[in-house]
């Protein structure tokens, strides 16, 4: 098995898509050169520069090119450079994209994927380093995917050019570099189920793309305390695997979600609201976010570390949450 | 695509799909070309069906029997069918909030579209799109949208999609004055001239958005002045004049088949009702309104036939009471066609 960067790791499933399929096209800003992180690096030197299609900085448009060119039978991949900027094809994703199949009475298709990278990284301040993944959930009709390491990415980008669905591909630019095996080929469908990383009994930590990591280490540091954390990667975000997460949480009987986006409105009180529904009286404490605070991202490095959720914090809910006892 | 075969087939009373069968048997011809007396009728039988079909859905309207927020494109047919009248079923177009004429043009099926106006399980689209929505994928009418300006873009997608296939296809868009002023509009203007895109830009100038007029909106007079700006061929031709606008439309197909890029037409119309149903229009002088029903592209196009003794005067008569007939049924159809069941709403999310 080749070891691949998260971002290899996303071309290898772009570039397989390709191959494979002549109806994939890249559009994006400086994507025929690689982009400014190379992510499509070497793919229109191979599969030739009409496939990998230079945009001018017009996202709304390009947004709506790909969805018009969707609906003609391509298979069109739109990188937003990040994921700040996607404000400027809200109307296009939001209006045209998630709803044409539906107010077609299902006459027209949408087989869009929509890559954007997101998160804290750099001391970028409040126009690069957002997490916005939560508004699209309130979106039907439109799937969000957070790989979290260099297989889930490989795999789930070959997922999202196959569905006949839009796809929010949403990449992290903390994770670029980290380094892990990838099943020559794909590892299977990744697409629509949480991964259970680590299985424990006594308190499920439920995290989305870079959040994972902590929430693993986390899960060791807590293990020499004698505490068994089951460690869930959430992977799709819509859909939303509730099925995994409630039969973690009645085995353990508590939920922590982590993510880095801010607390109010994002995926974890959906997840919390949806877990409640169903394992309410397997709880034994209410469900915690470790999550940003709520605020926009700050560019200074005290600041910016203060923003991020880390392992500490995982440790900290934990904590708390173990010692919070049904009355 | 020949839409007086598909036309015909629904005044002799056939299913949507029949309808379409027999409308897809017409076959691609040059656009630019001259036109034979029965072709000239013909295309004015497609301004009478739309003419008919929406004074029809007003009347439905005004009894309940329709429902939501329509706006009406009467006034402005000479542009719908001098524009479609040129294009074959493959080639995609794409409308906005005003468009049951370009639909129609198109090729859609009347009884279809009424359905789906009439919110029924046999329109279109399950009576899940509604007026501004509108999709008859069948007859190459890809989308309506009631986001102003935005199906521009969407139509720069057909046209890259269409010219990577190589089939000589071509996507037009139709969109008002108001939409000129849109970021997107003129995002698109620059990459459908960048790439040169097969796309033909139709700019319905109706001289108002909602209650404003033009000149409250932007100082550029002629909104074909855009296309100037991004390097592409631009006119500005009398929309009430399907002659006209037939021959500007003759050219911008002929060159974006034979991969010459993006032409932008902009046709000067106004539109005979309010901006939309119910609305009083307290913002027009009727002075205005009454010069305009001088030029209706209709009478107007009547009186050309019967100048080059284009048909009888029978014939003229029947368009109009064919349409008529045409339109009756579809509303009746359309009527007694089953609401969609509850369930319906939560299905067809996603694909
Ligand atoms: C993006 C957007 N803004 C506002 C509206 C509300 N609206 C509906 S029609 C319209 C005017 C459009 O004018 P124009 O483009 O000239 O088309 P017309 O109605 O004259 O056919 C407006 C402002 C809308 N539907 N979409
Ligand atoms: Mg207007």
């Amino acid at each position: 098995m080749p070891e691949l960067s998260y971002l290899e790791a996303i071309r290898s499933g772009l570039l397989a898509e390709m191959r494979d399929d002549p109806s994939v096209y890249v559009f994006g800003e400086d994507v025929a050169l690689g982009g400014p992180f190379g992510v499509t690096q070497g793919i229109a030197e191979e599969l030739g520069s009409h496939r990998v299609v230079n945009t001018p900085i017009s996202e709304g448009t390009v947004m709506g090119v790909a969805i018009g060119a969707a609906l003609s039978g391509l298979r069109p991949v739109v990188e937003i450079m990040f994921v700040d900027f996607i404000t400027l094809a809200m109307d296009q994703l939001v209006n045209h994209a998630a709803k044409l199949h539906y107010m077609s009475g299902g006459q027209l298709r949408v087989p869009l994927t929509v890559r954007v990278q997101c998160g804290v990284q750099g001391n970028m301040g409040a126009h690069h380093s957002q997490s916005l993944e939560s508004w699209f959930l309130h979106v039907p009709g439109l799937k969000v995917v957070m790989p979290s390491n260099p297989a889930d990415a490989d795999s789930l980008m070959r997922d999202a050019i196959r569905d006949d669905n839009p796809v929010l591909f949403v990449e992290h630019r903390g994770l670029y570099f980290t380094r892990a095996e990838v099943p020559e080929g794909g590892s299977g469908r990744a697409m629509d189920r949480a991964a259970v990383l680590r299985s424990g009994t006594d308190v499920t930590v439920a995290a989305v793309s870079r959040m994972v990591a902590p929430a693993r280490e986390a899960a060791e540091a807590l293990a020499a305390e004698g505490i068994s954390v089951e460690v869930v990667d959430l992977r799709s975000l819509v859909p939303l695997d509730v099925e995994t997460l409630v039969n973690s949480v009645r085995k353990t009987s508590r939920l922590i979600v982590v993510h880095e986006a801010v607390e109010q409105g994002g995926v974890g009180a959906e997840v919390a609201a949806r877990v409640q529904e169903q394992a309410l009286y397997y709880l034994d404490s209410p469900i915690l976010r470790v999550a940003a605070p709520n605020a926009p991202v700050p560019c200074a490095p005290p600041l910016e570390n203060f923003f991020v959720p880390d392992k500490e914090r995982v440790v900290a809910a934990v904590h708390r949450t173990l010692a919070s006892q049904p009355a | 695509m020949n839409f007086d075969t598909a036309w015909k087939a629904g005044i002799q009373g056939r299913s949507g799909a029949e309808n379409m069968k027999a409308a897809k048997q017409g076959s691609a011809k040059p656009a630019t070309r001259h036109d034979d007396s029965s072709e000239l009728l013909s295309l004015l039988r497609h301004m009478w069906v739309i003419r008919a079909f929406e004074e029809k859905v007003s009347a439905l309207y005004a009894a309940r029997e329709i429902v939501g927020l329509l706006h009406l494109g009467i006034g402005q047919e000479a542009v719908a069918v001098g524009v479609c009248g040129l294009l074959d079923t493959d080639d995609l177009v794409y409308g906005g909030h005003r468009s049951h004429g370009h639909a129609i043009a198109k090729g859609a099926d009347p009884n279809r579209l009424m359905a789906e106006l009439a919110g029924r399980f046999t329109g279109y689209c399950r009576g899940k799109g509604g007026s501004m929505h509108i999709v008859a994928a069948e007859a190459g009418f890809v989308t309506a949208s009631g986001v102003v300006g935005g199906t521009v873009p969407l139509a720069l997608g057909a046209a890259f999609a269409a010219r990577e296939k190589g089939a000589g296809r071509v996507a037009v868009v139709f969109f008002g004055d108001g939409a000129g002023q849109t970021g997107p509009f003129h995002e698109s203007l620059n990459i459908a001239s960048l790439w040169q895109l097969p796309v033909i830009f139709v700019c319905e100038n109706n001289g108002y958005a909602e209650f404003t007029p033009l000149s409250a909106h932007t100082k550029v007079e002629r909104l074909a002045q855009h296309a100037n700006t991004y390097g592409i061929p631009g006119a500005t031709v009398d929309g009430n004049d399907i002659l006209a606008v037939r021959k500007a439309m003759g050219r911008a197909v002929d060159n974006a088949r034979a991969g010459k890029g993006p032409t932008f037409v902009e046709c000067l119309t106004y539109r005979l009702r309010g901006h939309y149903e119910g609305d009083p229009g307290k913002y027009r002088e009727l002075s205005q309104l009454a010069d305009w029903k001088k030029k209706d592209p209709i009478a107007r196009f009547t009186r050309v036939l019967k100048r080059r003794r284009a048909a009888s005067a029978g014939d003229f008569e029947k368009a109009e009471s064919d349409a008529r007939a045409l339109v009756d049924a579809a509303a009746e159809f359309a009527l007694s066609s089953p609401w969609p069941e509850p369930e319906e709403t939560a299905t067809q999310v996603c694909a």
